[in-house]
C-alpha cells in the first residue's frame, strides 16, 4: 500500500519534472495519470485480458480506489475558497450561468449525437462487407 | 473554572492551528455526505456544495480569512494529485470493455470536448464576463481534481472553477434524459457517454442509475474528456478568448 502510493506520488513528480522541462500548457498531475496508464496499460496487455480485469485487485489499483472513493472531499478546501469570490459572483453572476447551462445542453446534445450518428455510420459499413460481418457482430 | 475568557483564550488558540481547520473540513463533509444520502444522493444536493455552505457559515460568523483556513485544509488539498494520477486505474480497466465502439467514442469526444470548452467561452465572453471568469469556465466539464490543475494554468481563479464544475454536473445530470429523449437519441452508449463528457462524475453517477453499459461509457467519457480538454483548453483560448 505504501509502495503503491509512492507510486502513484512518482507518476505526479515526474509529470510535473516533465511539465516544467517541455513547458507544455497541461496540469503535472494529468502527465502523471497518462504515465502511470501507460505503464498499466503496457502490463495488462503483456497479461492479456485478465491481467486488465485483475487491476483493481493489485496494490495500484487498491491505493487508486481508496483516494477515489473518497474524491469529493479532496476538492472541499478550494471550493471553499469561494468565499473569496464574491464580487466576480456578483460581477459576472448571469454570465457565468449564462454559459453554464447553454454549454452543458449544447455539450450533451452535440456528444450523443455525434456518437450515435457515426455508430450507425460504422455498423452500416461493417454489414456492407461480409468478411467484416461476423467480427462486427461479436 | 472556564469563564468566558478562558473560552475566547482557548479558541484564539485553536483557531490558528492547523489541526482546527482540518478537523473543520472534515466533520463538515462527513456532514454533508450524511445529508446527500439522506437525499437519496440527489443531483440537488451535492456533498461539495453542502460542505462548503458549512464551512463558509463557520469562517464568516468567526471572521477567518481564507487564507488561514488554507493552512489546515491544505492537508486534504494536496491528495487531489495523486488522486488525479489515480485516474488512470479505471481508465485502463475499462477501456479493454468497449474497443467495439472505439470509432464512434473518439469522434464524440472530440466533438464533445470542443463544443464543451468553446461554447462555454463564447458565452460568458458574449455576457461580457472578465478574462478571469473566462479562463475558470473553459475546463467546466471536467472532473474537478483536473478542471482546478487547468484553471490554475491558464490564469482561472481555481475556486470559482470548482464550483462551475459542480454546477454543471448538476445541470446536465438533470437535463440529460429530458433533453435526449426530446432529441430522440435512445442508445444509451451514447446517452452515457455525453453523461459522462458534458458532466463528469455527477453524471456518470446519474447514467450508473439508468444501466450498467450507460455508466461505464460515461465513466470512459469523463476520463478521455479530462485528458483531451487539458491539452486543447489553451489552444481553444487563443482562438475563442480574446
Amino acid at each position: 500500500m505504501v509502495g503503491a502510493f509512492a507510486v502513484l506520488l512518482l507518476c505526479q513528480l515526474a509529470g510535473e519534472g516533465l511539465v516544467h522541462l517541455t513547458g507544455v500548457p497541461v496540469p503535472g498531475p494529468v502527465v502523471g495519470l497518462l504515465l502511470l496508464a501507460l505503464g498499466l496499460g503496457l502490463r495488462a496487455h503483456r497479461r492479456g485480458h485478465a491481467g486488465r480485469e485483475a487491476l483493481g485487485d493489485t496494490p495500484v489499483g487498491r491505493a487508486a480506489n481508496g483516494l477515489l472513493s473518497h474524491l469529493s472531499l479532496l476538492f472541499v478546501p478550494a471550493a471553499a475558497g469561494i468565499v473569496q469570490q464574491g464580487a466576480a459572483l456578483q460581477r459576472d453572476g448571469l454570465a457565468i450561468a449564462a454559459a453554464l447551462v447553454g454549454s452543458t445542453l449544447l455539450t450533451l446534445a452535440v456528444t450523443a449525437a455525434v456518437f450515435s450518428a457515426v455508430a450507425r455510420l460504422a455498423a452500416r459499413q461493417a454489414d456492407d462487407r461480409p468478411e467484416a460481418g461476423p467480427k462486427a457482430q461479436r | 473554572m472556564s469563564g468566558p475568557g478562558d473560552l475566547l483564550d482557548l479558541w484564539v488558540y485553536l483557531s490558528g492551528e492547523p489541526l482546527l481547520w482540518l478537523s473543520v473540513t472534515v466533520a463538515a463533509y462527513a456532514v454533508a455526505d450524511r445529508v446527500s444520502l439522506a437525499s437519496g444522493r440527489h443531483p440537488f444536493v451535492n456533498p461539495v456544495v453542502v460542505a462548503v455552505a458549512l464551512i463558509a457559515l463557520v469562517l464568516v460568523a468567526t471572521g477567518t480569512p481564507y487564507r488561514v483556513y488554507f493552512t489546515g485544509a491544505q492537508f486534504v488539498h494536496f491528495l487531489l494529485g495523486p488522486a488525479t494520477v489515480a485516474l488512470a486505474v479505471p481508465l485502463v480497466r475499462n477501456l479493454g470493455a468497449v474497443t467495439r465502439m472505439i470509432v464512434p467514442m473518439l469522434a464524440a469526444l472530440a466533438a464533445g470536448a470542443l463544443t464543451a470548452i468553446a461554447s462555454a467561452v463564447v458565452i460568458a465572453r458574449l455576457f461580457g464576463a472578465s478574462p478571469a471568469v473566462v479562463a475558470s469556465l473553459a475546463p467546466k466539464s471536467v472532473t474537478t481534481a483536473i478542471a482546478m490543475a487547468i484553471s490554475r494554468q491558464i490564469g482561472g481563479e481555481p475556486s470559482l472553477t470548482a464550483v462551475t464544475v459542480i454546477a454543471t454536473g448538476v445541470i446536465g445530470a438533470v437535463a440529460v434524459t429530458p433533453l435526449l429523449d426530446r432529441l430522440g437519441i435512445r442508445s444509451r452508449e451514447a446517452r452515457g457517454f455525453a453523461a459522462g463528457l458534458a458532466a463528469h462524475g455527477i453524471g456518470t453517477a446519474r447514467a450508473f442509475q439508468v444501466s450498467e453499459t450507460a455508466g461505464l461509457f460515461a465513466g470512459l467519457a469523463m476520463a478521455l474528456n479530462a485528458v483531451l480538454t487539458a491539452l486543447l483548453v489553451p489552444a481553444v483560448l487563443a482562438v475563442f478568448g480574446r
